[in-house]
């Protein structure tokens, strides 16, 4: 079993595992890099960052996105901003700190050696990006601004006002596109992977759909990455945008890729709430707004005042008053439970009650008075000192009040916002070794795509600061042990047996499903789908829930392959065809979820099981018997089998974890 | 609410389009104008019909994939918004919504409202970048930059590529998109180096595409969700003739 799942980590000391690596890990020469093809699916940051790097090295590249630009990917979407083990504040900041919080936050369930990484080279992404004139935040003097994010008691994240994953990726886009209009990256948009194509045990290739004139194609590549998101929309309603899936992961995992912790999703505490059936995504408002904004519900349950209208000393702060060190910085999975605790004991805001407050009428007032300080103003009205403070909000959070006003339409400089959690960030992904190499060689998963660094909690500001780092500083350099030992491998043509059969297999799966011509539309299957994982495998998850919902599931799986509904032809532009395709794959990796949760009797991180709590409702961790990554093998349909790799940790007491 | 809609179908690039009137109902006003789509080809396809194929994926106003002309205008009719953030409330019951998709020569029709901007992509890899292998960065603090000109940067930077200005413009010109990368690089100390190549081959690529040019009437700024304002163009233009006359 372990033999399998040898993570390869180096031998060594933490903090010289990684450079001790790069200096010993093979070469490929430069005259070799030029016959070595490498696809790379997914153009978000992880995916554009490591298409660009691995081009500007030398080796062809094939990249692959189902957007019509490679600048569209999810990450786009991302706001708050990005980690960085810079110290540029001199707060204490180091790598070893960067590592600990990640280790910590992640409720000692993320591998060591990765993590001391990912600390390590975050430096250098900033500077690349930087580099490239990504118009990072800055303060009078020239110099960088920082902000904190939760979970962390330092100020080490960069940020372009609330647009940094816009910024960051527009940055390793525009690498990227050099590339392209270098001649050493072939971009593929409008294209989906439909499956991996293997031959003599390894990733050579893939089927792609060309989404226009829904041709099938066949390529080949002497590796093949994939850099293609997280599957949040696995509850049909998430922060994640439309597209983002897990297809091309669940492929890959069923030709042999083990897919890893899949229960340990991130429920994000500050979104906007449901609005009504129709809706079709959910919000996220920034975490960043929790520097300043202030969470709480009534005291009293019911209590149906408008919020201004409610006094202080009737108000529950209520993160303040459960966690005191951290207070409105606690981590996102304490932060969402917390709210989710006061709405379901009746203390909820808002017409559906679900919901709680974040008000920003204090740190208006403060920031007014800091500005009448700054500018000499004694005496300065009310009016004003409101009118100075708003303005200070608006330069750090306008884009996020207006997009708050435009959805709900109230205006959150005057009156508080009503959030809510709501799903955002898989930490679960493909299992991959030191290397980012899947249990398939050949087949790299980088990003959110695989499920290496956060544990079971993810930091804010970590999954940008993660993308980057496996795309521009760790990829390049550990392809190398594997391409180093595959330079005599000629390109091999795609009319061999391997790609011919996936071919046909892929076929076979469109005309299957093209011809159900049943009653119901995708879009309602994903929707119930997204109602059982929501309810049995969202915020708080049960041994009945589970196994009811894994029954469910299974029925759900039926009915889809007998009456889901497909308009239009296969050899068109066909959006609902795209869809049908991933809800189907969303079904069968929904169902593992629930075996995963139901697999560990504990509570840790975003995974919290009622069964296991404190006495005060907080998460009761099982070290002894569950410190290992559950990392699953497809066997057959609905049947997988579990795989452990045991966690080590040498360098960090694994301890309870506490923001109190 | 109710609304009659007049939505331009078109198979694919090659086939003729044409206008089809369509009737929903029950329309609520925290719907956004996409949400809206939805409901209409959840209909479309019960009843064995097929749905109206438009570009979507972020719907929060940030990917630039949405591309929907509303009523004559791109995005629809409010200031800095895209047409997934716009909604329902700001029309009225009983309203003809007429949605078309963005037509230029240089983004062809995919399908019905989808259409192809790769003509962007190309433009950004003539030069819309820094020619910095990954690697080759100083550290990101050697280089202070003033406030004014990074938050300048950042504005031009903001740009979300959605071709919206292409749509508004009657020449189909690209001058603001590309003015908007040519300005954020312009006004960073590391994208002096090849500033004037950039111009010059940026400018060129726009013209290889197809986009017309700019006589300066100013609806791509009104139309952009973004608010890329038109002193981009301006800085262009010197860049520009700067190249043209430092080359000859
Ligand atoms: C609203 C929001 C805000 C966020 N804010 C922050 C933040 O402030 N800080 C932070 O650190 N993190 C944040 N995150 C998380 C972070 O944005 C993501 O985890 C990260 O961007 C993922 O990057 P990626 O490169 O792994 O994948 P993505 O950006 O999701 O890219 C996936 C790529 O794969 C392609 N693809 C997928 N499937 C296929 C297929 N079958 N065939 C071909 N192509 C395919 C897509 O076209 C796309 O190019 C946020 C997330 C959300 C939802
Ligand atoms: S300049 Fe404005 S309208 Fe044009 S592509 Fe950019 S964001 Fe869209
Ligand atoms: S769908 Fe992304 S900007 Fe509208």
């Amino acid at each position: 079993m372990s033999t399998i799942l040898d993570a390869k980590i180096p031998s060594g000391a933490i903090g010289e595992k990684w450079t001790k690596f790069k200096s010993s890990v093979p070469l490929v020469n430069p005259a070799n890099k030029r016959n070595i093809e490498v696809i790379v699916v997914g153009t978000g940051l992880a995916g554009a960052s490591a298409a660009a790097s691995l081009a500007e090295l030398g080796y062809k590249v094939k990249a692959f996105c189902f957007q019509d630009s490679p600048r569209r990917a999810h990450s786009i979407a991302a706001q708050g901003g990005i980690n960085a083990a810079k110290n540029y504040q001199n707060d204490g900041d180091s790598t070893y700190r960067l590592f600990y919080d990640t280790i910590k936050g992640g409720d000692y369930r993320a591998r060591e050696a990765n993590v001391h990484r990912l600390a390590e080279v975050s430096g250098s992404i900033i500077d690349q990006c930087v580099a490239q004139g990504v118009p990072f935040a800055r303060e009078y003097g020239g110099l960088l601004s920082n902000r904190s994010f939760g979970g962390t008691q330092v100020q080490r994240t960069f940020y372009a006002a609330g647009q940094t994953g816009q910024q960051l990726l527009l940055g390793a886009y525009s690498a990227l596109q050099r590339q392209v209009g270098l001649g050493n990256v072939t971009m593929m948009t409008r294209h989906e992977m439909m499956d991996v194509v293997m031959i003599d045990g390894k990733a050579r290739g893939i089927i792609a759909r060309d989404l226009i004139s829904g041709k099938l194609e066949r390529h080949f590549g002497h590796a093949v990455l994939l850099c293609t998101g997280g599957y949040g929309n696995v509850f049909y309603l998430s922060t994640n945008a439309m597209g983002s899936n897990v297809t091309a992961a669940w492929k890959a995992h069923r030709k042999g890729a083990f897919f890893a912790n899949p229960c340990y999703t991130q429920i994000h505490p500050t979104c906007i709430p449901v609005s009504g059936d129709h809706q079709s995504k959910l919000t996220l408002m920034s975490e960043s707004l929790r520097n300043d904004g202030r969470i709480w519900v009534p005291k009293k349950q019911n209590d149906n005042r408008p919020a201004v209208q409610i006094p202080e000393d009737e108000r529950d702060y209520y993160l303040e008053r459960r966690y005191p060190a951290f207070g409105n910085l606690v981590p996102r999975d304490i932060a969402s439970r917390a709210a989710k605790e006061r709405c379901d004991a009746g203390y909820g805001v808002g017409t559906s009650k679900m919901a709680v407050y974040l008000d920003y009428a204090e740190a208006i007032l403060r920031y007014g008075k800091g500005e009448a300080n700054k500018k000499g103003i004694q005496n300065a009205s009310d009016e004003e000192l409101q009118a100075m403070g708003k303005a200070v909000v608006k330069e750090k959070y306008g884009n996020l009040f207006d997009m708050y006003k435009q959805i709900t339409g109230e205006d959150p400089y005057s009156v508080p916002m009503r959030i809510y959690p709501a799903v955002h960030y898989t930490m679960g992904g493909l299992w991959v070794d030191y290397n980012l190499m899947t249990t398939v060689p050949g087949l790299y998963a980088l990003g959110e795509a695989n499920f290496s660094d956060h544990g079971a909690n993810r930091l804010g500001a970590s999954a940008l600061m993660q993308g980057l780092a496996d795309g521009y500083f760790v990829l390049p350099y550990t392809i190398g042990a594997y391409l180093a030992g595959d330079i005599r491998t000629k390109a091999i043509p795609t009319d061999a047996p391997e790609f011919v059969e996936a071919e046909k297999a892929v076929q076979a799966r469109i005309d299957q499903l093209m011809n159900i011509k049943g009653t119901k539309s995708v879009d309602y299957f994903h929707k119930k789908l997204g109602k059982i994982m929501w309810n049995e495998c969202g915020m708080s998850r049960s041994e009945a829930g589970l196994k009811g919902a894994i029954t469910e599931i299974q029925g759900l799986i039926k009915e889809f392959w007998s009456d889901v509904r497909i308009p239009g032809d296969a050899d068109e532009f066909n959006p609902e065809l795209e869809k049908a395709g991933r809800v189907a794959d969303f079904l069968e990796l929904g169902e593992l979820m629930c075996i995963d949760a139901l697999n560990r009797n504990e509570s840790c991180g975003g995974h919290f099981r009622e069964e296991f709590q404190t006495e005060d409702g907080e998460a009761l961790r099982d070290d002894e018997n569950y410190a290992y990554v559950a990392a699953w093998e497809f066997k057959e349909q609905s049947k997988f089998e579990l795989h452990k790799e045991e966690l080590v940790y040498e360098n960090i007491k694994i301890a309870q974890r506490s923001y109190k | 609410m109710n609304l009659s809609l007049k939505v331009w179908r078109q198979k694919n690039a090659n086939s003729e389009g044409k206008f089809q009137q369509y009737d929903v109902q029950g329309i609520s006003e925290d719907m956004s104008f996409l949400e809206m789509f939805d409901v209409l080809n959840e209909r479309l396809i019960n009843e064995g019909e097929s749905p109206v194929a438009f570009d979507h994926d972020c719907r929060e106003g940030i990917c630039g994939m949405c591309s929907m002309y509303i009523n004559g205008e791109p995005h629809g009719p409010n200031k800095g918004v895209t047409t997934c953030q716009l909604h329902m409330r700001s029309f009225k019951s009983g309203d003809t919504i007429t949605v078309e998709p963005w037509r230029a020569k240089a983004f062809p029709i995919v399908k019905d409202l989808a259409v192809n901007r790769s003509a962007f992509d190309r433009i950004i890899a003539a030069g819309g970048y820094v020619s910095v292998n990954t690697g080759n960065a100083q550290d990101a603090n050697s280089l202070p930059i003033p406030k004014d000109n990074a938050d300048d940067a950042f504005m031009a930077a903001a740009c979300i590529g959605c071709g919206a200005c292409v749509a508004a413009c009657k020449n189909a010109s690209a001058m603001l998109f590309t003015s908007a990368k040519i300005s954020q690089l312009a006004l960073l100390p590391q994208g002096q180096a090849e500033r004037t190549m950039r111009a010059e081959k940026m400018v060129a690529q726009m013209d290889v595409e197809g986009f017309g040019a700019c006589t300066n009437t100013g609806a791509c700024e009104a139309e952009c969700p973004k608010g890329i304002s038109l002193e981009n163009i301006a800085r262009m233009n010197r860049e520009y003739y700067g190249a043209v006359l430092s080359s000859k």
